[in-house]
């Protein structure tokens, strides 16, 4: 169970305040205007900020002395997800030692990595030769050989087109319910949330809202959301 | 989104580690060889006449040179930015090659074209003229035009190209003639420019030792470099030395400290080979005027690389076998340098971007400021109780010349590893990537070009240095510099120009295959 507990993050004319748990498994959009603070908030969760008060705990365990890469998390970035240089399967690699030092076995974990998301045989390639949404693909395998409990996702799927989009979301769902993980996904896109999440965080005003049913937000949205979806 | 943080760098210990040994390194051979010449030497005498000729000489060459290089930069770098003509781009490559070149090649050049018996003097003479003298006064101005006209016509277009294409297109549509153009674009351009390109060259030309050494000298040509040589290498005065030493460095530091409110440029910036569309710049007049101030600063520079040249190749075949082995010396004096000098650059800049402070890249660019031949003496005096320092001459020299490639270093990782940090530093630090993981996953390979780039400078500089081995130069361990300098000074001129080719395209060849090596094989 991921808990945020009495947390605030504070800059220069800006404070975002968040109070709330999600159980384990479920799959969670944080939706809002943008510069409402959802990255923020993922990025605290993520290790990428020191919040002026509160806590993060996973399990009861306080994450807030580990550093971003010891914590339970798997990340996806808007963009910058794999490092140029290095191959598809060296990119996936890094999930499972950072170093690169891969056995065999290993390697076909990465390989079998790839193959379910749909890449098989694309391991040699560097990112400069994948599409953005095979991009997007490689970042996600890499999170799944890194298996961790918390996957966060930073509006990963923003620069694809809409069935592309589409396609992406079914496969990070499949993902999440395969393995098991929590899902975090900041989007301002309310389909988004409509087509995969559980449940859905309000980002407004400096303030995460707990989670409510997503079926039941869309059907009754409070006064934030009203404004923010307009007259759809 | 909007409330973007600073990200949050992950400062491992052993980047700040790694870092402080190379400040420590650094400051020691800089600020440290300060103190023991000052405690070495017996009491600080007073200024002499002939220091006070030394300090005026300094500073009247510094300013001149500063003063000329700009103003005829201005004209030549308005001519390239606003015309096309075959050859630009090469031209554009020619105006960075100065700073790679030897002094003594370059040195070398200028007297076969402005010598005694030189082209110029010949033509001068056969039309009934004096011939000019390259010695003196007139000879290292000559020499510091010839290093830094480039350089400043290569910041002058700079700053012309970073006028927005759509401000020209803006004044054709509005009419403006060549006077409101200049006006309203290119004088507001220049006042930010020149004061920071007449800073960097001034303070090059206050520094300048080979210069001197091979073209001035006597009491109305001696910088306070020189007389820091002279008053250690001849007279063996520490006093003196440590006096002057202490002069020229206020004096720099003064420089620096006012170029720091300045801005200085850095001139290393790409993009310069494409050329602003004018419309009010037609007609034959103008197109003439232009190509003459081209073919001017061409010719300025290459005539003299020519002449090394056409002098060298004759006597490549019979050159004496000292040059060759002095050649395999700087060759390996080069590669320590360049070694080195990556040691020393990357963990600074590691540490300076990780920690995000300028002071760091700040105290590393205080050899600008410094002094080789300081540093030299220096080390001289700390050595010298344990080992002969003769001995040591290359392993010194190797040293000194890291040192002075610091800065150019730095000026080309900081902001490459900053952009690295930017981009994938928040992804490295999901992934738990750290010390030696980072180092070698992501920063070697993202770092490839200004490491090639900083190395092949490095290189390039270290084997053309003629300053600190002049001091600790024993008669049979000369670098190829020193030993071209010994040749042209024994009148040796046909087996100097030999030597001065074979370092020319020594120098040059290894700049081009380091700066190549970090080019191949880089995605993104």
């Amino acid at each position: 169970m991921l808990t945020v507990e009495d947390l605030r993050i504070v800059y220069e004319d800006f404070t975002l305040t968040a109070d709330f748990t999600v159980e384990t498994g479920r799959k969670v959009a944080i939706l809002g205007p943008s510069g409402a603070g959802k990255s923020t908030l993922l990025s605290a969760i993520a290790g990428f900020e020191t919040p002026a008060a509160g806590r993060v705990l996973w399990d009861g365990e306080d994450l807030g002395p580990k550093a971003p890469g010891a914590r339970p998390v798997s990340v996806i970035f808007q963009d910058n997800n794999l490092f140029p240089h290095l191959t598809t399967a060296q990119n996936v690699g890094l999930g499972l030692s950072p170093a690169l030092r891969l056995s065999p076995a290993d390697e076909t974990k990465v390989e079998e990595a790839l193959g379910q998301v749909g890449l098989e045989g694309l391991g040699g390639r560097k990112p400069g030769a994948l599409s953005g949404g095979q991009m997007a693909r490689v970042s996600l395998a890499r999170a799944l050989l890194r298996h961790k409990p918390l996957l966060l996702l930073d509006e990963p799927f923003g620069a694809l087109g809409p069935a592309l989009r589409v396609e992406m979301l079914d496969l990070v769902a499949d993902l999440a319910e395969r393995t098991g993980a929590t899902l975090l996904m900041v989007s301002h896109e309310p389909g988004d949330a409509r087509r995969i999440a559980d449940d859905v965080v309000l980002v407004h005003d400096g303030e995460a809202h707990p989670p409510v049913n997503t079926a039941e937000i869309f059907a009754n949205p409070p006064a934030e959301l009203a404004a923010y979806l307009g007259d759809s | 989104m909007a409330h973007g943080p600073q990200p949050v760098m992950s400062m491992s210990g052993r980047v700040v580690a790694a870092g402080a040994v190379a400040l420590a390194v650094v400051l020691a051979l800089t600020l440290g060889t300060i103190v023991a010449v000052f405690v070495r030497a017996e009491g600080v005498g007073g200024f002499d006449p002939a220091d006070w000729a030394a300090l005026r000489f300094t500073v009247t060459q510094a300013t001149l040179s500063a003063a000329l290089s700009v103003a005829l930069a201005i004209p030549v770098a308005r001519a390239i930015a606003r015309r096309r003509f075959v050859g630009r781009g090469a031209l554009v490559m020619l105006l960075g090659a100065p700073f790679i070149l030897p002094v003594i090649v370059a040195v070398f050049g200028l007297i076969s074209v402005f010598g005694r018996s030189g082209w110029v003097s010949q033509s001068l003479m056969a039309f009934g003229y004096e011939p000019i003298s390259i010695y003196g006064f007139h000879g290292v101005i000559i020499a510091h035009v010839f290093f830094n006209l480039p350089l400043a016509t290569r910041l002058v277009l700079q700053g012309w190209l970073a006028i927005p294409g759509e401000r020209f297109r803006l004044a054709a549509a509005l009419g403006f003639t060549s006077r409101d153009i200049a006006r309203h674009l290119e004088r507001p351009m220049l006042r930010e420019v020149l004061p920071g390109a007449f800073l960097v060259i001034f303070l090059l030309c206050l520094t300048s030792f080979a210069v001197a050494l091979a073209l001035g000298g006597g009491p109305r040509a001696t910088t306070i470099e020189l007389a820091i040589y002279e008053a250690f290498r001849l007279d063996f005065d520490l006093g003196k030395a440590a006096l002057l030493a202490c002069v020229q460095f206020g004096l720099g530091a003064a420089v620096a400290i006012v170029a720091l409110r300045v801005a200085l440029p850095s001139g290393f910036g790409g993009g310069l080979d494409r050329a602003v569309q004018r419309w009010d710049q037609r007609g034959p007049l103008r197109t003439a005027l232009d190509a003459s101030w081209i073919a001017l600063a061409a010719l300025f520079l290459i005539l003299p690389i020519l002449a090394i040249a056409f002098d060298g190749i004759g006597a490549l075949a019979t050159l004496p076998s000292q040059v060759w082995t002095s050649a395999a010396r700087s060759l390996g004096v080069a590669a320590v340098s360049v070694i080195v000098t990556l040691l020393l650059a990357l963990p600074i800049a590691a540490w300076s971007v990780t920690s995000g402070s300028k002071l760091v890249e700040g105290l590393g660019t205080l050899t600008i400021v410094a002094s080789p031949l300081i540093i030299g003496m220096g080390l001289f005096i700390v050595i010298n109780p344990f080992l002969d320092p003769f001995a040591l001459a290359l392993p010194v020299t190797a040293l000194v010349n890291a040192i002075m490639s610091l800065p150019f270093a730095l000026r080309a990782l900081v902001p490459a590893l900053s952009q690295i940090e930017t981009q994938y530093g928040r992804l490295a630090d999901s992934l738990g990537m750290s010390g030696t993981a980072r180092l070698r996953r992501l920063w070697l390979p993202r770092l490839a070009r200004p490491l090639g780039f900083s190395a092949g400078l490095a290189g390039a500089l270290s084997l053309g240095d003629l300053g600190v081995i002049a001091l600790f130069a024993s008669p049979d361990t000369p670098t190829l510099p020193l030993q071209i300098f010994r040749l042209l000074t024994s009148y040796r001129m046909d087996d100097a120009a030999g030597a001065a080719l074979v370092l020319l395209a020594l120098s040059l060849a290894v700049f081009w295959l380091l700066d190549r090596g970090g080019r191949v094989n880089v995605d993104g």
